[in-house]
């Protein structure tokens, strides 16, 4: 068994768990954190990912005792009283059908905006698109889900 | 997956000592872990490497270029040091997988896997580049041996990989459009000992150097030297993706996008 220590959205959190764990697992499983939704499996779909330390990585592609340390925030972390502005605006642009791959999204789109303001380089819709390569959703056809974030970058 | 034990090592001396059996290296686990998923691989112990110091990290001056073996592709990606110095391998790292699969994986995961289709192997192979490990330097023609296969003995650990700076260099890559690894890779370099050009995705026995465009650019480095060259189609794959005289005719399309975008 591992010993899993987290900060997840802000709280500090330890486990004991088996060594195989994948992170997701750890968050839907050990503290019923199920926003992160698993899709694939197979690291293709994106549907997993949160960000560990700062930054988007597949849960279902990270051990959870490779992430012990680490500060993790879910989807469940990211409205602080009202909704984030990458939620809101997947609401305002209709950017969500089923809702299955949102939590993804919208952690990689968060996660996507900070890293090009953090650079100054510039977040156009080809660039939305190309950072959106390993987020799969199979209702929108993805128009809405850009017209999201590009609200969104103007926002946060 | 099977069950297996993790353990986190501080350096790589501890990781060494780790290293037995059927213990296997864990570093960004982008590749371990969906192989482990698949049964593929069932690793008695995970031996963590990603947070090792001396594993970690860029330098570069004027002649080379070094990078940890647990630099992850995000770090190579958007280093100001190696974007002035080697702005090709910038671009190949950034061009790896998706954000989330760069913000973890590692160039010493990608070239000890040795994936027929992966970026790096190219980007070593034609920059001439020298593996580092925790017990000799191996140089990247000696280092890559074949589909899955590196000059690596059990328990070996990739400590760095160093990188002679070129005159110029360009990659450029025709992606699987789902899977986004190289069914055409082609980085192109003119370096001290000469033109290189090697080729990933396209190789039945992996990366390979392609010597008849080296030739052409080596009278000329230009887009219109390659223009006349056929490519054999012996050391060719052909899959569902391409076959042989598809990937021949591409290796030369992208090899002169990649001499025009040489900087
Ligand atoms: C969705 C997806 C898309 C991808 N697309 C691409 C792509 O377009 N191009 C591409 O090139 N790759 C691609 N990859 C693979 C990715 O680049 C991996 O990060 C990389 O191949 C393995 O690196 P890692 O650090 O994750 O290694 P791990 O998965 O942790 O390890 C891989 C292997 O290397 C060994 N190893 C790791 N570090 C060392 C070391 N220092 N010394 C000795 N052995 C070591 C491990 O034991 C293991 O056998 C993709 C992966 C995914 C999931
Ligand atoms: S569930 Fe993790 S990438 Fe699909
Ligand atoms: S909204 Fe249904 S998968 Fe994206």
């Amino acid at each position: 068994m591992a010993e899993v220590k987290l900060t997840v959205n802000g709280k500090r959190v330890t486990r004991h768990v088996p060594d195989e764990t994948l992170l997701v697992e750890f968050l839907r499983e050990e503290l019923r954190l199920t926003g992160t939704h698993v899709g694939c499996d197979t690291s293709q779909c994106g549907a997993c990912t949160v960000h560990v330390d700062g930054m988007a990585v597949k849960s279902c592609t990270m051990l959870a005792a490779s992430a012990s340390g680490s500060e993790v925030t879910t989807i469940e972390g990211l409205a602080n009283g009202g909704l984030h502005p990458m939620q809101k605006a997947f609401n305002d642009n209709h950017g969500l059908q089923c809702g299955f791959c949102t939590p993804g999204m919208i952690m990689t789109a968060v996660d996507m905006v900070r890293r090009y303001k953090a650079s100054g380089e510039r977040l156009d819709e080809e660039a939305i698109r190309h950072e959106l390569e390993g987020n799969i959703c199979r209702c929108t056809g993805y128009h809405n889900i850009v017209k999201s974030i590009q609200q969104a970058a103007g926002e946060m | 997956m099977y069950a297996t034990t993790y353990h986190r090592p501080s350096s790589v001396e501890e990781a060494a000592r780790l290293l037995s059996g059927e213990a296997k290296i864990l570093a960004g686990g982008q590749t371990l872990l969906p192989a482990m998923k698949l049964h593929l691989a069932g690793p008695s112990d995970l031996v963590d490497i990603r947070r090792i110091g001396a594993l970690k990290g860029i330098k570069a001056d004027r002649s080379a270029v070094t990078i940890g073996a647990a630099t992850t592709h995000f770090e190579v990606a958007s280093s100001p040091d190696i974007r002035k110095a080697i702005p090709a391998l910038a671009t190949l790292a950034g061009w790896i997988g998706d954000p989330a699969v760069r913000h973890v994986g590692t160039i010493g995961g990608s070239i000890a896997n040795n994936d027929p289709a992966a970026d790096y192997p190219a980007g070593l192979l034609g920059l001439g580049a020298t593996v580092v490990t925790n017990q000799r330097e191996i140089a990247a023609d000696d280092f890559f041996t074949g589909l899955f296969s590196t000059a690596l003995e059990d328990g070996e650990i990739i400590t760095a990989v160093r990188f002679p700076v070129p005159k110029r260099a360009g990659y450029e890559k025709l992606r699987h459009p789902a899977s986004r690894f190289a069914l055409v890779g082609v980085m192109v370099a003119e370096t001290a000992g000469g033109v290189r050009v090697a080729v990933t995705g396209s190789g039945s026995d992996g990366v390979f150097r392609a010597t008849e465009l080296e030739a052409a650019l080596a009278k000329s480095f230009t887009a219109s030297a390659l223009a006349g060259i056929t490519i054999a189609t012996d050391r060719l794959m052909s899959d569902i993706h391409g076959d042989a005289a598809y990937r021949a005719n591409a290796i030369r399309v992208i090899a002169q996008r990649a001499v025009g975008s040489a900087k």
